[in-house]
């Protein structure tokens, strides 16, 4: 049976920044909640300190009645607490039998029992109806198989309250009907279920209590039936969010046309074939499709970074010789990275110094490899405001910088260089509520000046709110282009998933 | 500058300088501990190391005499280390530097002065700079981490460079490995022999030259490059952000192998201040360690010209200190040795301690 | 044959350091903790075996001293890189110079000189290098570094701590995320990266007779590049250590006139830089080599 689980007056703060501040819950046994909330809410630090990975600075957890500290996830393992973390827990080189195990390894003496692991995973796994193969390392493994995995861990481990952060992220429409289904059963057995997501049509269809969570308090518990979308979101928010209004408009010229384009299989290398797409200016043209089915390769040889094994792109009507970087950024393809973070900003330079990262050899601004540190600044400036970056002072680290106005630098620094063609992958991951409103405003801005965009998101919702047309990839195919207005999530979901198109795979 | 990117600047500054001067009390502390266990007085044994530099101004032209070469290697280091490489190889790279100085001059002796100074620094900057650009290229190249090439490269330049000394360029009649004294025209020479620096006060066997002038000039050249070139602003993109710096079109394995080049190439004209200066000649071995020196000095001086001056210049008073100690007391003079590492070790630790506060503090959820 | 069998042993002889390195750079490793300081640790149990030696006149103090030293040093790094999160490179380079200077301040303590130490006088422990009987018995510390190996495996591949040891070197999130010490396994994994060269280190020392200044000359190094080529895996480590073992006993066996002997001492060296340079792209290191790991 489920433990009943309180928590009471819970505080937490990272140097004088309270992430938590006096949050009282509690989560009855055998009930499925959902933890909405934005970015920086505090639902995944809530969880945390109740799985105890963190400590709390003030308030208490009571396990059925009784006060317990949980110095570290052992306890909570321990009293029948289980994680389901948003960003895999597996150790790729182990097989999927060692993952399930470690930690509480069958053992006879100091050697590791493989047999029994093997077991253990046939008959945890037989039990949900799912099949696994044990020696199978776990770096093999689909996404929506290693989510499975990552759910058995925790039921290995005797988890009655099961707490899964964002499981549904890298999942397609289909997979995470599988999990819900899966959710459902468990919850049936008895089990707590608490679902962390910011997908509020997940939450309405699934939850049977929405708790909301807002710059660290807990503003707001609601059952199912007694809320909708918009009124969830604006408890998130704080007040009205607006849906961004697309205005239709005809395609302009081609810009970019890609044929043929082919990538061989390599290892962490997803293949592509036969890649074949137009973009106009003035359009947005959505790539939807499940992370791993090529959509990162695509990005990737359009920013140069990596040489497609077969197949053209021309630009304009002119073929591109094979790029790199820098001549593809020459070219007028810019991108707004996936990971920004890693991969568009350097962190601890300031804001000033990214703001021209890429062209600090430009004749602008460099005389005989020598900066001109007026003209840097005023053009540092200059796309400062034009994006509304507002910070404090350009020598800043851009590390210091939220989530969103660091998207911003991105864009003002790739948007500023007469652009012709947009690859923008992921671009509002990691982003506040309100500032993908002004991203997507952003976009829409571009697009109705005539700025050809491929727009590559893992949000469905995004997808066919900002797109023109859209494009499903699965297993390296452009499956299907669709105007966006003729389909919808669950089209999308069967085509993405190769329930669809995948005939003579 | 603004009042904000001001009180920011001096931030900097007071959070850069107190992990040095940590680390620095502390290691003392220790040997002053250790001197203590062996039974001698560590009131009595410390402070020689800082009695010759300090006493008067010979003294402190012998410190700044030890420390020039010391600059050079912490100004090698500091460069690769911007740039996210670890240069563990300074020492291989300034015997080449040294060597091709000395053998340049021993090919040419003919040359004009005003022809055979700039090539030998030249000779001598090239050579390290090669020997840098081989773990540079292999790391752009092959993807190879630079530490153990540079590490093994030590090890064949001191091995090649005894070799052909031993083999070809050994004076005649001597067991001594070391090739002949170079021609006069190559030669740099002490401040001591000119009626300035005897007016000064200088002993007549005062070795400090002109290599330091060279080594500050260096260091004013890295500080420059590093602010306000375009080389620069690519070294520090790659080693504080090297996948947005790819993606930025930054020619990221080019820039590796020139930064392990410059870094080699400073490295080098410590054969500047050794061949040309001091000896006259390439003597096998003759390095004691300056190059990993570097590393020390490049470390307390947070890869800083500034910081780096400074830390040279500590670094000098513990070489001329340690003869004191050697000399004057029972204590061995690897007694320093200990103490430089212990040096390292803690401004490394507290450094990072301090970053770690620094980070929780700054951090929300 | 006489030539060839004297190779064979010049080999074995001249891998054993490399081994007990490499293997105690492999725990290191694969835990996910670079460990360049296997220079210094060799050194240093070079040393404190020679103390012992000269000090007692045990065989089995000799080792255990050397041990102790080599987890001495290994200590402090785990000190300051899991402790207080410093670069794993940084300290390596630091602890090697803490190791020369140690060793030489300590020579000059006892034995008034900065380049050998006195003679060790032992039954024989290390091996009579040098005598030219053709069925010389291999030194037990030979025996012992070719049984370490199948047994560090099994330690590695075949038991729960070494399998949780992997995982904290491929992904430590995941290891804490299920209870686990990352610390803990790391800390395990460092020391045994300080007895085990220190053995390499007593090996040196006692086989030579006495303790020579800086007497590690790169085999630490090399030892961690035969881990690179090894691909961080027992018996591939075994091949790489008795391939530059090979190279290394060339140089005794093998003089030939027109080879100076300077270049064939180089030889180890550029080996190593040459299979670097062929074995990256081609293996993979632990996930999370080098990076320190951090708890909030």
């Amino acid at each position: 049976m489920a433990p009943r689980v309180a928590l009471e007056r819970i505080s937490r703060s990272f140097g004088g920044v309270a992430a938590v501040q006096d949050v009282s819950l509690d989560f009855e046994p055998g009930r499925l909640y959902a933890l909405v909330g934005e970015n920086g809410a505090g639902k995944t630090t809530l969880m945390r300190l109740l799985f105890g990975l963190l400590r709390p600075d003030a308030g208490r957890i009571l396990v059925d009645g009784a006060p317990v500290r949980m110095r570290s996830s052992e306890d909570a393992i321990r009293r029948g607490l289980g994680m389901v973390h948003q960003h895999f827990m597996l150790v790729d080189t182990l097989s999927a039998a060692e993952n399930l195990v470690l930690g509480s390894e069958p053992c006879r003496g100091p050697r590791l029992d493989r047999q029994a692991a093997r077991a253990a995973l046939r008959e945890s796994a037989g039990r949900l109806a799912l099949s696994f193969d044990p020696d199978q390392p776990a770096e093999a493994l689909s996404v929506g198989q290693a989510q499975m995995l990552e759910i058995l861990k925790v039921l290995y481990r005797g988890a009655e309250l099961l707490i899964l952060d964002e499981p549904t992220g890298v999942l397609s429409p289909q997979e995470a009907a599988f999990l819900f289904d899966l959710l459902r059963r468990l919850q049936g057995e008895g089990r707590t279920i608490v679902l962390i997501t910011h997908k509020l049509d997940e939450v309405l269809a699934l939850a049977d209590t929405v708790d909301v969570m807002r710059r660290g308090r807990h503003v707001g518990r609601l059952a199912r039936g007694e809320t909708d979308a918009a009124s969830l979101a604006r408890l998130m928010v704080g007040r009205e969010v607006l849906r961004v209004e697309k205005r239709p408009q005809a395609p302009g010229p081609l810009r970019l046309a890609l044929r043929g384009l082919g990538l061989a299989r390599r290892p962490g290398v997803a293949p592509l074939a036969d890649i074949s797409l137009d973009l106009h200016g003035g359009e947005i043209l959505g790539i939807a499709g499940v992370q791993g089915n090529g959509q990162r390769e695509l990005a990737e040889i359009l920013a140069g970074l990596r040489l497609p094994d077969a197949g053209t792109i021309a630009l304009d009507g002119e073929p591109l010789p094979p790029l790199d970087p820098r001549r593809a950024r020459a070219a007028g393809i810019r991108q707004i990275p996936e990971d920004r973070q890693r991969s568009g900003l350097v962190l601890p330079m300031s804001l000033r110094e990214n703001l021209i990262l890429g062209q600090e050899d430009a004749p602008a601004l460099s005389r005989a490899g020598w900066l001109r540190p007026a003209r840097v600044d005023a053009l540092a400036r200059r796309r400062a405001a034009a994006y509304d970056l507002r910070v404090e002072s350009l020598a800043q680290p851009a590390r210091e910088l939220s989530g969103g106005n660091q998207q911003k630098l991105v864009l003002a620094r790739e948007l500023d260089a007469a652009p012709r063609v947009l690859v923008a992958s992921q671009p509002t991951r990691g982003v506040d509520v309100g500032a993908i409103e002004a991203i997507h405003r952003q976009l829409l801005a571009l697009r109705e000046q005539g700025l050809a965009i491929l727009l590559i998101s893992s949000e469905l919702p995004e997808l066919l709110s900002l797109s023109d047309r859209i494009g499903v990839l699965y297993k390296g195919r452009l499956r299907a282009v669709f105007p966006a207005a003729a389909v919808d999530a669950a089209e999308l979901g069967l085509w993405m998933t190769g329930a669809k198109g995948a005939d003579g795979d | 500058m603004t009042r904000v990117a001001l009180a920011r600047a001096l931030a900097a500054l007071g959070g850069s300088l107190w992990p040095p001067l940590a680390a620095l009390a502390f290691a003392l502390a220790v040997s002053a501990g250790i001197v203590a266990a062996i039974g001698e007085s560590p009131a009595a044994v410390l402070p020689l190391l800082f009695r010759q530099g300090l006493g008067s101004l010979d003294g402190f032209a012998r410190v700044l005499f030890d420390a020039t070469p010391l600059v050079l290697t912490g100004l090698s280091v500091a460069w690769a280390f911007r740039g996210g490489l670890f240069n563990i190889g300074a020492e291989g790279q300034l015997y080449v530097g040294a060597f091709c100085a000395a053998g340049l001059a021993l090919a040419l002796p003919g040359l004009p002065r005003w022809l055979a100074l700039p090539a030998a620094v030249l000779a001598a900057a090239l050579g390290g700079a090669l020997w840098g650009a081989i773990p540079g290229w292999l790391r752009a190249r092959f993807g190879v981490h630079e530490v153990i090439n540079t590490i093994m490269l030590n090890f064949i330049a001191v091995g090649l460079t005894g070799y052909l000394v031993q083999r070809y360029l050994k004076e005649p009649g001597q067991m001594i490995p070391h090739t002949p004294r170079i021609a006069a025209s190559y030669h740099l020479h002490p401040f001591a022999e000119s009626a300035a620096g005897r007016a000064l006060g200088l002993s007549p066997a005062n070795p400090l030259g002109p290599s330091l002038l060279i080594a500050l000039a260096a260091a004013l050249a890295v500080w420059a490059l590093l602010r306000w070139s375009v080389a620069g602003y690519r070294l520090r993109a790659v080693g504080q952000g090297p996948e947005a710096a790819r993606q930025a079109g930054i020619p990221v394995g080019r820039v590796t192998w020139q930064a392990m080049a410059m870094s080699g190439a400073l490295a080098g004209l410590v054969g500047v201040h050794d061949v040309l200066l001091y000896r006259h000649r390439f003597l096998d071995n003759f390095s004691s360690g300056l190059g990993f020196l570097g590393i020390a000095v490049a470390l307390m001086g947070r890869n800083h010209p500034l910081g780096i001056l400074l830390a040279a210049l500590l670094f000098g008073f513990f070489s001329t200190g340690a003869l004191e100690i050697d000399i004057f007391t029972e204590v061995p003079r690897e007694l320093v040795v200990v103490l430089q590492a212990l040096i390292i070790l803690a401004v490394v630790s507290i450094g990072e301690l301090a970053a770690r506060a620094r980070r929780r503090r700054r951090r929300a959820s | 044959m006489s030539i060839l069998l004297g190779l064979l042993l010049g080999t074995l002889r001249t891998a054993t350091p490399l081994l007990f390195a490499g293997l105690g750079g492999m725990f290191s490793e694969r835990a996910g903790v670079v460990n360049i300081a296997l220079e210094g640790i060799l050194l240093v149990g070079a040393f404190s075996a020679a103390a012992a030696a000269i000090a007692t006149g045990s065989l089995a103090a000799a080792l255990l001293a050397a041990m102790l030293g080599g987890l001495l040093l290994a200590a402090l790094h785990a000190l300051v890189t899991l402790r207080f999160g410093v670069d794993q490179i940084v300290s390596g380079v630091a602890l090697n110079m803490l190791a020369m200077g140690a060793t030489e301040f300590l020579m000059w303590l006892l034995y008034g000189s900065g380049a050998n130490s006195p003679r060790i006088a032992l039954a024989a422990p290390g091996g009579e290098r040098g005598l030219g009987q053709l069925l010389v018995e291999l030194p037990p510390l030979t025996w012992l570094a070719l049984a370490a190996v199948p047994a560090c495996g099994w330690l590695l591949f075949a038991t729960r701590f070494g399998l949780r040891l992997r995982a904290a070197g491929e992904h430590p999130e995941a290891v804490a995320s299920l209870g686990l010490s990352v610390l803990r396994l790391r800390l395990a994994a460092v020391l045994l990266s300080g007895a085990l060269p220190g053995l390499g280190g007593a090996f040196l020392s006692l086989g030579a007779g006495y303790f020579v200044k800086n007497m590690s000359a790169g085999r630490g190094y090399i030892a961690l590049a035969a881990l690179i080529f090894g691909r961080w895996r027992p018996g591939g480590l075994l091949a790489a250590c008795l391939l530059f073992g090979f190279a290394e006993s060339l140089q005794g066996q093998l003089q030939l006139p027109w080879l100076p002997l300077r270049f064939v001492q180089m030889l180890p060296y550029l080996l190593t830089m040459v299979a670097l340079a062929g074995a990256i792209g081609r293996s993979r290191p632990p996930a999370a080599l080098g990076r320190p790991f951090r708890r909030d």
